[in-house]
């Protein structure tokens, strides 16, 4: 019965979310192109279904995946995992002593990525319209490949207090080296593929590492530095997917 | 219906298949790294069933509703030959849903105490409040303009990445000209703004133009509208932190 109650006020509060989106659609539809919706009664059905599962798939991330990975993130960049129990904490840290939370920062940045409904949707599209030559796996992956080594470094940052823009710049440059070498097709989707990464699942749980990372290093401070993560989220993508088009591209030529 | 509950099975394991992942990381570090007991099994179970299923009804409700409605909206648009019009739904679609998302509230708030904070405005409630609507606003608007130049973009036929090259120079730029403060919050602000509902509905509606135009590719001309939507944020809210 509780979460009966639970799952009606979640699609309640994921309607209310969803009612600008809706109601721009319907209206233009409507007021605009004036034309009946092909198969009106199948649309309806899947916007009913998105709604409830989106519902669904958020209460299951509150009460499951959430907490523990908040605690987590908690655990993992305090003093006393870090240093010890009667570990001293030292003037000067020393980054590498927070491996953990690299190693931590990289498998969670992966695996969020990987369960992304939007990323999912993005690579259904391109397989279908790529006439299969984009695979779905073979993009979520490099994705979520570049998630992974976008948060660990951005974790890398936290830790060492360096400025973020040396970092994002100097991805930016790769970027555009990469643009002119990549294969043509990939580029679009690849820049795409930079803001599709950073949402649903991936947002709370990185937010939560940056926070707590921020707070307990010494000498860091939580609103300057606890911000950036979802930066590196959206940028190392962008290099990996055309990493994956130029590999796939040259094993594709060197075997022909 | 037989073969309903098998298709629904099996898209339900695809599902159990894509939390796995997740499931892993945090199992390993629980156990192995931390070494501590999992906190309330019974829910984590219940939760993750609720994810599984979640995640399958979206991806059968993308596939219905949102990829076709997106699809036939630029088909009708592109008919109907109002680029004026089209222009208005699409700034539309990218202000309304940046407007109202949770994701982007969340990141103002936080940037108004970091101004409070940093002596930018005023440490009352009042200016903080003002400060963070005026952000959020400032992001929405920002969001609009995007995906209006992506549509022009495909309209035109411009070629993508001299523009995104044009945006991270300006990033560039304002980053040197920001304040220091607003920098790691305008970074991210690109991240946080294209949700889970936009994304297949503006994807739809960039491959759906490029296909019903001659001349178009819908694979280098459909995508890369959140590009332009992850993109542009970043300089509009450096912008307002010069500003306001």
């Amino acid at each position: 019965m509780e979460w009966l109650i639970r799952i009606l006020q979640m699609i309640v509060d994921t309607s209310i979310d969803v009612l600008p989106i809706a109601s721009i659609i319907f209206g233009f539809q409507f007021l605009v192109i004036r034309r009946p919706i092909p198969n009106l009664k199948r649309v309806m059905f899947g916007f009913v279904y998105v709604l409830v599962g989106l519902s669904l798939f958020l209460l299951g991330l509150e009460q499951a995946l959430f907490p523990l990975g908040r605690l987590m993130a908690d655990q993992l960049t305090n003093p006393t995992f870090i240093y010890g129990e009667n570990g001293v904490i030292p003037d000067v840290i020393n980054w590498a002593d927070y491996y953990w939370v690299y190693i931590f920062a990289f498998a969670i940045g992966f695996s969020t990525t990987i369960a992304e409904p939007s990323l999912i949707a993005v690579a259904i599209k391109a397989n279908e319209v790529s006439g299969g030559a984009i695979g779905v796996q073979g993009l979520r992956r490099s994705v979520a490949l570049g998630v992974a080594v976008g948060i660990a470094l951005g974790s890398y940052r936290i830790v060492t207090g360096l400025p973020i823009h040396y970092f994002i710049i100097t991805g930016y440059i790769i970027v555009v080296i990469q643009t002119f070498y990549a294969p043509k097709m990939i580029v679009p989707l690849a820049y795409d593929s930079g803001g599709v990464t950073t949402s649903t699942v991936t947002v709370p749980l990185v937010a939560a590492l940056g926070l707590g990372l921020a707070e307990t290093v010494p000498g860091r401070n939580v609103l300057i530095d606890g911000f950036g993560l979802i930066a590196f989220a959206s940028l190392f993508p962008i290099m990996s997917v055309m990493a994956y088009a130029q590999i796939s591209d040259y094993i594709a030529k060197r075997s022909s | 219906m037989r073969q309903a509950f098998i298709a629904l099975f099996k898209s339900m394991l695809g599902s159990l298949r894509d939390l796995l992942p997740i499931i892993l990381v945090i199992g390993f570090f629980q156990a192995f790294v931390l070494q501590q007991p999992i906190p309330g099994f019974m829910d984590i179970i219940i939760g993750t069933l609720f994810i599984v299923l979640g995640l399958t009804f979206f991806i059968y409700g993308l596939e219905m509703g949102l990829f076709p409605i997106g699809e036939s909206m630029a088909n009708a648009f592109a008919r109907k030959g109002s680029v004026v019009w089209l222009l208005i739904f699409a700034f539309c679609l990218g202000f309304g849903t940046t407007v109202a998302e949770p994701a982007l509230i969340a990141v103002a708030d936080e940037a108004s105490e970091v101004a409070a904070v940093g002596g930018m405005i005023l440490n009352t409630p009042e200016s903080m409040q003002s400060y963070s609507t005026g952000l959020r606003f400032t992001v929405a608007f920002s969001v609009g303009l995007a995906i209006v130049i992506g549509v022009l973009r495909i309209l035109k036929g411009w070629s993508i990445q001299y523009m995104i090259m044009g945006g991270y120079i300006m990033v560039v730029i304002m980053t040197a000209l920001a304040p220091k403060e607003i920098i790691g919050i305008a970074y991210d602000s690109g991240g946080v703004t294209t949700s889970t509902i936009t994304v297949p509905l503006v994807t739809a509606l960039g491959v759906g133009l490029a296909s019903s135009i001659k001349g178009r590719n819908p694979m280098t001309d459909g995508f890369g509208l959140i590009a332009f939507a992850s993109l542009t944020p970043m300089i509009f809210v450096m912008a307002y932190g010069m500003v306001v």
